[in-house]
C-alpha cells in the first residue's frame, strides 16, 4: 500500500524504539493506533515481525483491550449516549434500531467505511435525553423510528 | 544436596525441593489434588481454579503455581475447598456443550472425571446465556469445536511453547473469550503445521483429528485392492487403549486386528523406514563426498517439513529429498508390488496407521504422486483405529500375534526405532558406518542420541572419519537448533528433526493420556521402550540387512539413489509464508 508507506516508517521506527523494553507490545499497538487510527491486520503482521511475537498475541492483545480498533473509523462515527438519564429514556433501543439499519454490532463499522457505531458515556446534554451525536452533530429527544431519516442524510 | 522445605498437606508431613509447587508437594505425599488447565511441562498457569486449596491465606490458592514454603500448613479437603472446586465446575458446564455420548473424548475426559470425583450433582445449575461456535473443521488435520472448549489454554501453551508455532490464542475477553486463530481465521488458514499436540493436550472433546475413518471404510466396502500399513510407533501405544500398560508392544496383535477389518494385505512402513534409511543414508554420503549441502536434515516428519517450509524456507536445500517412509512404501506399493502381484495400480488402494495428524496433510501434498494417483491414500490416527478396533467388535487384548506380508513385511531393527527421537539418527549411523567405512558394525546402539533432552549432539567416529550430528524434537527446539547453526556457532553434517517431543511416539495422532497420568510417568520414555525393547529382540538391526529390501533393489530399483529410485521415492519442498491463506 503506497499511500501508508511513510505511515509504516513511522511504525517501524517504533518498534525500533520499543523492541528491547520489556511489554512492548502495548505500547507499540498504541502509537500504531494513533498512527494508523487503528491497528488493521497489515498493521498487525507488521508489529508480530518486528517484535519476534506471534499474530495470534497482538490479536489476542487487540481484542481484549476495547480502545483497539481493528478497523479504521468510519468517515461518520455515531456516539448513542448510554448514560443514565438516557438510558432510562430508551437509548438503548436507539442504539438497538442503529445496529439493526447499519447491520453491524456496537463498535464496528460498515464495509463502505461510512459509520462507525458506538456506545458512550454520559454526553452532558441529559435534557435533550436520549441523545447521540454524529460526529459533531447532537441529536436529542430520539425515538427509534429517527434513526432510518438521520442515516439517510449521511448516506447520498 | 537439595534444599528442602518440609511442610504439612492434609496432616501429613512432606519434604520436597525448594522452588516446588503445592500441586508437586501433594502428589509426593500420595494426595490427588484435581486439575483442569495443568499439563505438567506444558501448561501451569492458575487459570482453572479447579486445584485451589487452603494454605491459610486469605484466600484459597492455585496449588499448581502456589511455592511451598517452610512450615506451611495446606489443607486440600476442606467444605470452603470442595465447595469452591465444585462451583469452578458448575460454571464451566453451564456453557459446555454436554453431548458426551457422542463425544470423542467420551470415557476419555477430564472434565467428566471431575464431574464424577467433585460429585457434581446438578450440570445445568448455573444455567443461562451460552455462546454458540461454529466447528472449525477446514484443517486436513485438525477439527476445533469450541462449544466443547472449556478456556484451559493447555492447546495455546502446546502451539506457542513448545511447538513455537502459536496460530492459535485467547481472543476477546469475559464471556465472550475463546481460543482461535487471529482475525477469525480457519486454522488451515494459519502457519499451523498439523502436529496435534493441541489435540494430545486438550482436556476435553475442544479438539480432535479429521475423521478419516468414514474413507477408510468406503475404501475396504469398494472393489479396490486395500494394502494398509501401520507406522513403528502406534504398535508401541495402540495397547493403551486397550487397557494394556504403557509401553506394551502389540505388533502381532496390531498385524491381527487389520486383517480382520478386512485389509487385503499388511504392509509395514519400518519396511518403508529401511528403504529411507538406505536412500537417505546413501544421500548423506554422497552430500559428504561431494560437498553437497550441509548439515542434511531429515525429512521423515511432515509436521517438522511444514514448519521447515514455513518459518525457515532457508533451510530448504538442507532437507533431505526423501519421501517419508509410509510415502515410499507407497509409491513402491504401487509400483513394485502391483507389478508383482499383477494388479493395475489403479485398483490399488493404500492406508497408513500413523501416530501422527500431519500425515493426513501429507498423503494429499501433490509432489507425492506417481503417474497422477497418490502414492497414500488415506491416513488414519492411532485413535482412529483403535475405534475401528472397537466398533468391529474385536477382542483386542486377546487376539493372537500375526506376521505382517510378506514381499514388503519384513523389517530390522533400525526400522522400528524411527518412532523415538534419535530414532532415524540411529538408524542412519548404523548404515552410514559400514557404508564409509566398509566394515561391520559391531555395536549398533548409539546411547548418545537416544533419550528426551531436548537437543542432543554427538560426534560419532566412523572409524577415523568423524560426523557431528544433532538430533531435535518439538520444533521448539528445532528452532534454536536451527538458530545456533544459522548464526555459525554451531556445525553439524546431519540433523534429525522430528516435530513432536519425544518423536513420534507422542506424535499428535497417539492415544491421549490425561494430566494425573502425565505427572507421574514419561511417556515418551515409556513408548520408546517398546520400540527399543523390540529392537534388541530382533535378529537383524541394520536397514541394509533386510532381505526383502535387498530383493527390492535387486530386482526393481537397482541401488539407492538410483535414477529409478529417485523417480519414486524422493521429493521437493515449496516455501511457504506463513500468512499466505491470509487475505
Amino acid at each position: 500500500m503506497p499511500d501508508n508507506k511513510e505511515k509504516f516508517e513511522q511504525l517501524n521506527q517504533v518498534i525500533e524504539e520499543l523492541r528491547d523494553q520489556p511489554g512492548a507490545l502495548m505500547p507499540v499497538m498504541q502509537r500504531a493506533q494513533n498512527i494508523f487510527g487503528c491497528v488493521s491486520l497489515d498493521v498487525q503482521k507488521a508489529i508480530a515481525e518486528g517484535l519476534g511475537v506471534t499474530l495470534s498475541e497482538v490479536y489476542g492483545v487487540a481484542t481484549f483491550y476495547s480502545q483497539f480498533k481493528l478497523k479504521p473509523a468510519g468517515k461518520y462515527v455515531i456516539s448513542v449516549c448510554l448514560g443514565t438519564a438516557c438510558y432510562v429514556k430508551g437509548s438503548q433501543k436507539v442504539l438497538d434500531r442503529l445496529s439493526e439499519e447499519l447491520k453491524i454490532p456496537v463498535g464496528d463499522t460498515t464495509d463502505d467505511g461510512l459509520f462507525t457505531l458506538q456506545a458512550t458515556r454520559c454526553l452532558g446534554a441529559c435534557g435533550l435525553a436520549p441523545v447521540m451525536t454524529v460526529n459533531d452533530e447532537v441529536y436529542g429527544r430520539l425515538v427509534p423510528d429517527d434513526v432510518p431519516g438521520i442515516l439517510a442524510k449521511y448516506k447520498e | 544436596m537439595e534444599n528442602m522445605i518440609n511442610l504439612t498437606i492434609d496432616g501429613v508431613q512432606v519434604s520436597v525441593p525448594a522452588g516446588s509447587t503445592v500441586l508437586e508437594a501433594a502428589r509426593a505425599a500420595n494426595i490427588h489434588i484435581p486439575t483442569l488447565c495443568y499439563l505438567k511441562d506444558v501448561n501451569q498457569i492458575g487459570a482453572c481454579r479447579v486445584c485451589v486449596v487452603d494454605v491459610g491465606a486469605r484466600a484459597l490458592q492455585a496449588a499448581c503455581v502456589y511455592p511451598v514454603a517452610e512450615g506451611m500448613v495446606v489443607k486440600t479437603n476442606t467444605p470452603a475447598v470442595r465447595q469452591a472446586r465444585k462451583t469452578v465446575v458448575e460454571l464451566l458446564l453451564s456453557i459446555h456443550d454436554r453431548k458426551c455420548l457422542s463425544c470423542p473424548r467420551n470415557n476419555n475426559c477430564e472434565l467428566q472425571d471431575l464431574c464424577r470425583d467433585l460429585g457434581i450433582e446438578d450440570d445445568n445449575r448455573f444455567a443461562g446465556g451460552v455462546n454458540h461456535y461454529d466447528i472449525d473443521d477446514a484443517s486436513p488435520c485438525v477439527v476445533r469445536d469450541n462449544n466443547k472448549c472449556v478456556l484451559c489454554r493447555r492447546c495455546v501453551a502446546a502451539c506457542h511453547n513448545q511447538q513455537n508455532v502459536g496460530v492459535i490464542g485467547a481472543v476477546r475477553r469475559g464471556f465472550n473469550t475463546a481460543i482461535e486463530s487471529p482475525w477469525g481465521f480457519k486454522l488451515a488458514q494459519t502457519g499451523c503445521v498439523n502436529c496435534g499436540q493441541c489435540i494430545v493436550a486438550c482436556p476435553v472433546g475442544a479438539l480432535r483429528e479429521k475423521d478419516s475413518i468414514k474413507p477408510v471404510e468406503a475404501l475396504l466396502n469398494s472393489p479396490k485392492h486395500v494394502v494398509v500399513q501401520p507406522a513403528p510407533a502406534v504398535r508401541a501405544a495402540l495397547g493403551e487403549e486397550f487397557g494394556l500398560p504403557m509401553g506394551t508392544s502389540v505388533t502381532g496383535k496390531m498385524v491381527a486386528a487389520l486383517r480382520r477389518l478386512g485389509f487385503d494385505k499388511v504392509f509395514d512402513t519400518d519396511f518403508g523406514a529401511d528403504l529411507t534409511i538406505l536412500e537417505e543414508g546413501t544421500e548423506l554420503v554422497q552430500r559428504i563426498t561431494n560437498k553437497g549441502v550441509l548439515p542434511m536434515i531429515t525429512s521423515c516428519s511432515p509436521g517438522w517439513i511444514k514448519y521447515c517450509e514455513t518459518y525457515n524456507p532457508d533451510f530448504l536445500p538442507n532437507l533431505s529429498s526423501c519421501k517419508s517412509p509410509h510415502e515410499m512404501l507407497g509409491a513402491v506399493i504401487k509400483t513394485y508390488y502391483a507389478e508383482k502381484a499383477g494388479i493395475d495400480p489403479k485398483d490399488i488402494a493404500v492406508v497408513s496407521v500413523m501416530p501422527c495428524t500431519a500425515k493426513k496433510f501429507e498423503s494429499k501434498r501433490p509432489e507425492l504422486s506417481n503417474d497422477g494417483m497418490q502414492d497414500v491414500d488415506e491416513v488414519i490416527t492411532t485413535r482412529e483405529l483403535a475405534r475401528m478396533i472397537r466398533a468391529a467388535g474385536i477382542d483386542f487384548a486377546n487376539l493372537p500375534d500375526e506376521d505382517f506380508d510378506s514381499l514388503l513385511g519384513e523389517s530390522t531393527g533400525a526400522g522400528v526405532i524411527f518412532g523415538a527421537t534419535g530414532g532415524v539418527m540411529e538408524a542412519a549411523l548404523r548404515f552410514a558406518y559400514e557404508a564409509v567405512t566398509g566394515k561391520e558394525l559391531e555395536k549398533v546402539e548409539f546411547h548418545e542420541v537416544r533419550g528426551l533432552k531436548g537437543v542432543k549432539e554427538a560426534e560419532i567416529d566412523l572409524n577415523g572419519t568423524k560426523l557431528n550430528v544433532a538430533v531435535a524434537h518439538g520444533t521448539g527446539n528445532a528452532q534454536q537448533l536451527l538458530d545456533s547453526v544459522r548464526n555459525g556457532e554451531k556445525q553439524y553434517q546431519f540433523i534429525e528433526v522430528m516435530c513432536c517431543p519425544g518423536g513420534c511416539v507422542t506424535g499428535g495422532g497417539q492415544p491421549i493420556v490425561k494430566s494425573d497420568v502425565r505427572m507421574s510417568v514419561n511417556v515418551s520414555a515409556e513408548r520408546a521402550k517398546a520400540l527399543y525393547g523390540e529392537d534388541e529382540g530382533k535378529a537383524l538391526r541394520k536397514s541394509q540387512d533386510n532381505e526383502e529390501l535387498k530383493v527390492l533393489y535387486k530386482e526393481y530399483l537397482g541401488e539407492p539413489g538410483s535414477h529409478k529410485a529417485h523417480h519414486l521415492l524422493h521429493t521437493t519442498y515449496v516455501a511457504r509464508d506463513k500468512y499466505e491463506n491470509i487475505k
